[in-house]
């Protein structure tokens, strides 16, 4: 599996599983978490510096960003302006030109806004990001996105941190077959299993955050998560038997007793 | 952008002034850049991105972007977040 390179934008990735910085305990537990799942692309969000209070500690006296790619996102924003001002915001701060870019639509879903993210992405590829759009399982928004630059697209699995796991395996599979980029599943994803699914699928990454930082123990379902994209991945590239109705015996029929 | 045109009531220039810092209304010196007003702060200027008055400044424009009465900035960091 070492020539199984994902390269995006012409930026390669050693791990396809991504892991978002969001809902841990603490600093350190981010950490630990972080080196179980062996990524090496972690997701970080663009807010307001604590102006009052400075004794807070940074996140990246945590994650060392010559260690982990950084992937800033536009999280929380509803508007393409927003969006475009957050993602341009985080290109500035110098550390990279790769952003998640997410608009939402609805609170209590928190699906993608395509529309938005369309207008949003457009603009944000023409001042030189790298523009990751977060969007629905949908084959024509990401055909429409990948037409205009984005290098990747991002459906989602399910609902964000509904832990629901894959809910239309079929448009993924078609998103795949309609775009030549990466396709990589963000959000909705509960457990291990449901990255291994993403993965024999043949999606070239799987983003996700809650189902490690929300596990009763995110340090071993950070591990478990590690394993699942693994697994995943081989038996994509090993190639699966086909389904069948009835039974094939795996042992000789010749030399039965009794025979 | 990058430069601000003194007021001619040039007392100003080292009275405070009102701004806008995240949000939050905030009295300052006023004869700050932008450099000034992070260094006032406390802030390292390395891992932040300013905006001011919507406009993105430069990282190299810091010490040579003059903030004025009635400025408004977002000094934005990554924070822990997720997918």
């Amino acid at each position: 599996m070492a020539d199984d390179k994902l390269i995006i934008a012409g930026i390669e990735f050693s791990s396809r599983l991504w892991v978002g910085t969001g809902k841990y305990k603490d600093f350190t537990e981010t950490k630990r978490a972080i080196e179980a799942s062996g990524t090496d692309v972690v997701t970080v969000a663009v807010r307001r510096v604590n102006i009052t209070d400075k004794s807070k500690e940074n996140l990246l006296d945590y994650i060392d960003p010559k260690k982990y790619k950084i992937l800033p996102n536009t999280a929380g924003c509803y508007t393409a302006k927003d969006a475009i001002r957050t993602a341009m915001l985080a290109a500035e701060a110098g550390i990279t030109k790769l952003v998640k870019l997410e608009v939402l639509g609805d609170e209590k879903t928190l699906f993608p806004d395509n529309e938005a993210t369309l207008e949003a992405a457009k603009v944000l590829v023409k001042e030189g990001l790298i523009v990751l759009p977060y969007m629905s399982d949908d084959p024509i928004m990401a055909k429409k996105l990948v037409d205009i630059g984005c290098p990747a697209v991002m459906p989602l699995a399910a609902p964000i941190g509904s832990g629901l796991g894959i809910r239309n395996p079929y448009n993924i599979r078609i998103i795949m077959e309609t775009v030549k980029v990466p396709v990589v599943v963000d959000a909705g994803v509960g457990t291990a299993s449901d990255v291994a699914l993403a993965m024999e699928l043949g999606c070239d990454a799987v983003l996700l955050n809650t189902a490690i930082a929300g596990a009763k123990d995110p340090i071993a379902m950070a591990e478990a998560m590690k394993y699942g994209v693994l697994a995943g991945r081989l038996a994509y590239k090993a190639g699966r038997i086909p389904k069948k109705l009835y039974a094939t015996a795996s042992s000789p029929l010749e030399g039965m007793i009794g025979s | 952008m990058a430069f601000c045109v003194l007021s001619p009531g040039f007392a100003r220039i080292t009275a405070n002034m009102n701004i806008t810092l995240n949000g939050e209304k905030k009295e300052v010196p006023g004869n700050l850049t932008v450099l000034g007003l992070l260094e006032f702060i406390k802030i390292q200027s390395q891992r932040v991105a300013v905006e001011l008055n919507l406009e993105i400044v430069k990282k190299d424009q810091y010490g040579m972007t003059a903030l004025k009465e009635g400025d408004s900035l977002e000094v934005v960091s990554f924070m822990a977040g997720g997918s």
